[in-house]
């Protein structure tokens, strides 16, 4: 909680950013999650993301449901606006807030009962819309906060802690992502910060809707034996498509792999998103492969991890309503109000 | 009654037609035909809620006086659904007319014998001139435009001119209606004389304009800075986010780029449209939805948490017959406590109350104003009858040194000067406390927002006195804006008297005809018409001043009394309720019914009295 404001003091072998940020510089208050909480590495990772991208803190906007996936904006980037909304509803918000300043960085940060759940359809028709935002989906298949009733995304067939076997269908947030028109799709895990900084750095550098489904499991209620979220689980069911390093535009390429297993993809902003191949024969450019391959392994009990799509011809919703460059909340008076005179003119329409 | 009505410039036609036949365009002319000889008219649509086929009709009332309630009763039917024929032809008053399709000859048994018959072999006339079906639809509506003229007494040549601009570039149009008009006017003039019902050139309409409330909030969003508009269709406020829409492209696109200076998005849901409004409005944005009843019963826990993290939002509710679906093309002003109450926890939410058109534009511009000053949803309460319908009303006016005002919004300046930051600190003393736009300083200015609670630095608190200090700044906040929102109109009897009489909205111009009905015999009422809630200290001044006071609205409840009795602490027994909520607008002949039965005398009564159904 906010009242447990961490000590200023830095470390002075911190090393400072192109910004002269430190890494502390990303941080927020002290978490009140529970102890091995996966939510807590991702929070980790995108302090740490945000830090190797040099991003000005106050530029991005971090925004989410309720929840205990929710709560955790409190606990980065200290130095941002930041909005706890209403159950399910942080999509339109973050769309709303998109629309009125196009300049700032949006974080959305979500759980798998926020986005699932009550707020499976703005999930929805926010990705469709294009909104140019980073939406983080801290998957853990179970409600935390009112102590472990089972989510949308809990598998059919796994088993809560007390030993009642869902028998609903999962959701699986990143298919569905895929089939409505995200940009930039991918999964990863919380106890795979290799994997996840990497992902994070692409995602908040796309201009579109980036989606990461981030499996996080949940010590208090999802992590033992029957369940499809444990950290056990996932590490043996982990099946990694490819490792993607993010070099910003000013810096030089250089891969480490041998020739052949590498996919450089430049987005937008010009960064360029190096993808060493895991899996031989992965296209994450080609949509329908990646539902295909998906629904493939899915069904052979793996969870894939790692990009799964980026189109980096991506459009935003600002682009498809074609606003102007200056942000909305920005514009003076005299080029919102018409004036009097057009009034005139308008009465004379109206007799 | 002896013979048939002689009234000039004083009468009531309604047109009874099939729902997508095109009548609504050559209806709308008439009305506009007598507008433009001068003669206020105040013109109604009562539609069911259907696309094709079923009735509908336009009451047009001619009214020198400049009475622009709905009047009641009928002068003169123009019957063209002979599905309701029988409920029609019982509407008119005695001594009214009926004109008619008289293509089929009807027995005598379909017909009264106190009123006036005139008939027109429209479909014969129509099938015999024009072969295509759609043709023969469209121009017996303006067949019976030029056969009504010629019976009321119309200029011909000012339909000519309507029907040259609304038709502009399209010659061909323009003389196939112009011929069809007088198709009818020829026929009229060969087989009727004119009729005892006669429009006569007048200078009473002056510079006002004719337009719909709908359109008129629509274009007061623009000119209050809204640039973000978040909507989901609903009837009957759909034309408000449409007439917003158009008016951005006109006005508001960015002349050297092409680009647009607004934002407009519908929502897959009411919830969603709130939702983007919310997080425009917290990013420094003017937004606003606007949306009826159930609208506003799905937005309500994002309202709740606009008015407890305290963030800006504009909702137009344009109010239907409710509850549930009820009676969506009807009309009610039955949203007052779901809007000033809305959402759970305590809450309440300032409401401005638009008696026509023209406040619809000033209070959608002020309504961005208070938005922002307030730092709270601001809800404008139209209703179908304002917002659907076209009413004569005041030009449009805008005072070009107006500056919108941004409320109180800390800068980047401020904040790098080192000025005390807390984003619910009260510093003023009027419970409105600083804010941030997002993004704004590198390292000062920065809070979280969230619905918990917190302490005035914004700090996550679940102490109680932090709370409690915090929703009391929220009920000082309250009080402030009773202050700033409009105040109340007061209309004085001409001899003193210890009754009065409280209404608002679209009730005022049939309270203001009721008033000089009941003047005239002899029954003197103050009335004040109230703008807005809260409430200021007027209006409870108002009350005491007056032994019993009538509380006329739209809806079963006494919503507006309810919300006074309870805000004002005032004796319920003081205030008597005047009711009517059938779906159809309020009309100066029931309201005086109403007051002068209990004027009579009688003591005013605390408990609830049963309504008669209100006639038509």
């Amino acid at each position: 909680m906010t009242y447990l404001a961490k000590p200023r003091l830095h470390h002075p072998s911190l090393v400072p950013n192109e910004l002269g940020f430190t890494r502390r510089d990303y941080e927020g208050s002290v978490s009140t999650l529970c102890a091995g909480c996966g939510h807590d590495s991702i929070s980790a990772a995108i302090i740490q993301a945000c830090y190797e991208l040099d991003l000005p803190p106050h530029r991005v906007a971090k925004l989410s449901g309720i929840g205990c996936s929710s709560k955790t904006p409190d606990y980065f980037l200290g130095a941002s606006h930041g909005f706890n909304t209403v159950h399910g509803r942080m999509p339109s918000v973050l769309t709303g807030a998109n629309l009125a300043n196009r300049e700032l960085i949006y974080l959305g940060v979500s759980g798998d009962g926020d986005s699932a759940s009550i707020g499976f359809g703005q999930f929805a028709h926010a990705v469709r819309r294009g909104v140019n935002m980073t939406y983080i989906v801290e998957n853990n298949g179970v409600y935390g906060l009112t102590k472990g009733q089972f989510s949308a995304t809990s598998d059919k067939g796994s088993k809560s802690k007390k030993g009642v076997v869902n028998h609903d269908s999962a959701i699986d947030l990143v298919s569905v992502a895929l089939q409505l028109g995200a940009t930039f799709v991918a999964r990863s895990f919380s106890g795979d910060k290799a994997q996840l900084v990497p992902l994070i750095k692409a995602a908040l550098s796309h201009k579109g809707a980036a989606f990461i489904d981030t499996v996080s499991p949940c010590v208090q209620f999802n992590n033992h034996s029957g369940s499809t979220k444990s950290y056990d689980y996932v590490r043996e069911h982990n099946e990694s498509v490819n490792r993607l390093d993010v070099v910003s535009p000013r810096d030089p390429i250089h891969v480490d792999y041998a020739p052949g297993t590498t996919v450089q993809v430049t987005q937008h902003d010009g960064s360029v998103l190096s993808l060493h191949k895991l899996s031989a024969h992965y296209d994450p450019t080609d949509r329908i492969a990646a539902m295909s391959y998906l629904a493939q392994r899915q069904a052979a009990g793996e969870i894939v991890t790692g990009l799964l799509y980026v189109d980096p011809e991506a459009n935003d919703l600002h682009e498809a309503l074609e606003t102007v460059d200056t942000p909305l909340n920005q514009l003076a008076d005299q080029a919102l109000i018409p004036g009097s005179g057009v009034l005139a003119k308008l009465n004379a329409t109206l007799r | 009654m002896s013979g048939p009505l002689t009234l000039t410039n004083d009468f009531v036609v309604k047109f009874a037609n099939v729902n997508g036949s095109g009548s609504a365009s050559a209806n709308a002319m008439f009305a506009k035909s007598v507008l433009r000889m001068g003669v206020p008219v105040a013109a109604r649509n009562i539609f069911p809620s259907n696309i094709q086929g079923l009735p509908t009709w336009y009451e047009v009332r001619v009214t020198g006086a400049g009475h622009l309630g709905r009047r009641g009763g009928v002068d003169m039917m123009v019957a063209m659904n002979p599905q309701t024929w029988d409920k029609d032809l019982a509407e008119i008053e005695p001594g009214g007319y009926l004109f008619y399709d008289s293509t089929k000859p009807l027995p005598a048994s379909k017909f009264r014998p106190d009123i006036t018959v005139v008939g027109v072999p429209l479909t014969a006339m129509c099938n015999t001139r024009y072969s295509v079906p759609r043709e023969r639809q469209l121009f017996k509506n303006t067949i019976y435009v030029g056969a009504l003229a010629a019976l009321l007494g119309i200029e011909i040549a000012v339909i000519e001119q309507l029907l040259a601009e609304q038709f502009a570039g399209k010659d061909r149009l323009i003389k196939a209606n112009v011929e069809a008009l007088h198709m009818g006017r020829d026929y009229v003039l060969e087989n009727h004389g004119p009729l005892g019902l006669q429009v006569r050139r007048a200078d009473g309409v002056g510079d006002r304009i004719y337009v719909e409330g709908n359109m008129a909030a629509g274009l007061g969003a623009v000119y209050g800075g809204a640039t973000v508009c978040a909507w989901y269709p609903i009837t009957p406020s759909t034309s408000l986010a449409e007439a917003f829409t158009e008016f951005c492209q006109e006005y508001r696109t960015d002349p050297e780029t092409g680009k647009a200076r607004y934002a407009i998005v519908q929502a897959e849901d009411e919830i969603a449209s709130i939702g983007m409004v919310v997080g425009a409005g917290w990013n420094g944005a003017r937004a606003f939805t606007a949306t009826s009843g159930p609208g506003v019963s799905l937005m309500t826990e994002f309202i709740g948490l606009s008015y407890f993290a305290e963030i800006p939002a504009v909702i137009f509710d344009v109010q239907r017959g409710g509850p549930s679906t009820g009676m969506p093309t009807r009309t009610q002003q039955a949203d007052l406590l779901g809007a000033a109450y809305a959402s759970h926890g305590d809450t309440k939410h300032p409401m401005l109350l638009p008696q026509d058109p023209g406040e619809c534009f000033e209070f959608g511009a002020l309504a961005f104003d208070l938005a922002d000053r307030l730092q709270t949803t601001i809800f404008v309460m139209l209703d179908l009858d304002i917002g659907m319908n076209e009413w004569l009303t005041e030009p449009f006016k805008w005072d070009d040194s107006r500056k919108l005002d941004r409320g109180k919004v800390m800068t980047h300046d401020e904040l790098e000067a080192g000025r005390e930051f807390g984003r619910y600190l009260e510093v003023d003393g009027d419970g409105i406390p600083y804010r941030t736009y997002p993004g704004v300083h590198p390292n000062k200015g920065a809070y979280f927002t969230r619905g918990t609670s917190r302490n005035p630095y914004a700090r996550y608190s679940e102490e109680g006195s932090v709370y409690v200090d915090n929703v009391q700044r929220l009920l000082r906040k309250f009080d402030t804006a009773a202050q700033i929102v409009p105040g109340p109109v007061r209309r004085d009897a001409k001899k003193a008297t210890r009754t009065g009489v409280i209404y608002f909205g679209s009730t005022t111009p049939a309270m203001h005809e009721a008033l000089e009905l009941l003047e005239a015999q002899g029954q003197h009422v103050d009335a004040m018409r109230v703008r807005a809630f809260p409430f200021s200290a007027e209006v409870y001044d108002f009350i005491a001043a007056h032994d019993r006071v009538f509380v006329v609205e739209q809806n079963r409840d006494a919503q507006l009394r309810t919300l006074i009795v309870n805000e004002g602490d005032v004796d319920p027994a003081k205030l008597i309720p005047v009711l009517h909520y059938d779906g159809t607008p309020i009309t100066a002949r029931f309201i005086v019914k109403e007051m002068a039965g209990l004027l009579g005398g009688a003591a005013p009564s605390p408990a609830r009295k049963t309504v008669p159904e209100a006639a038509e």
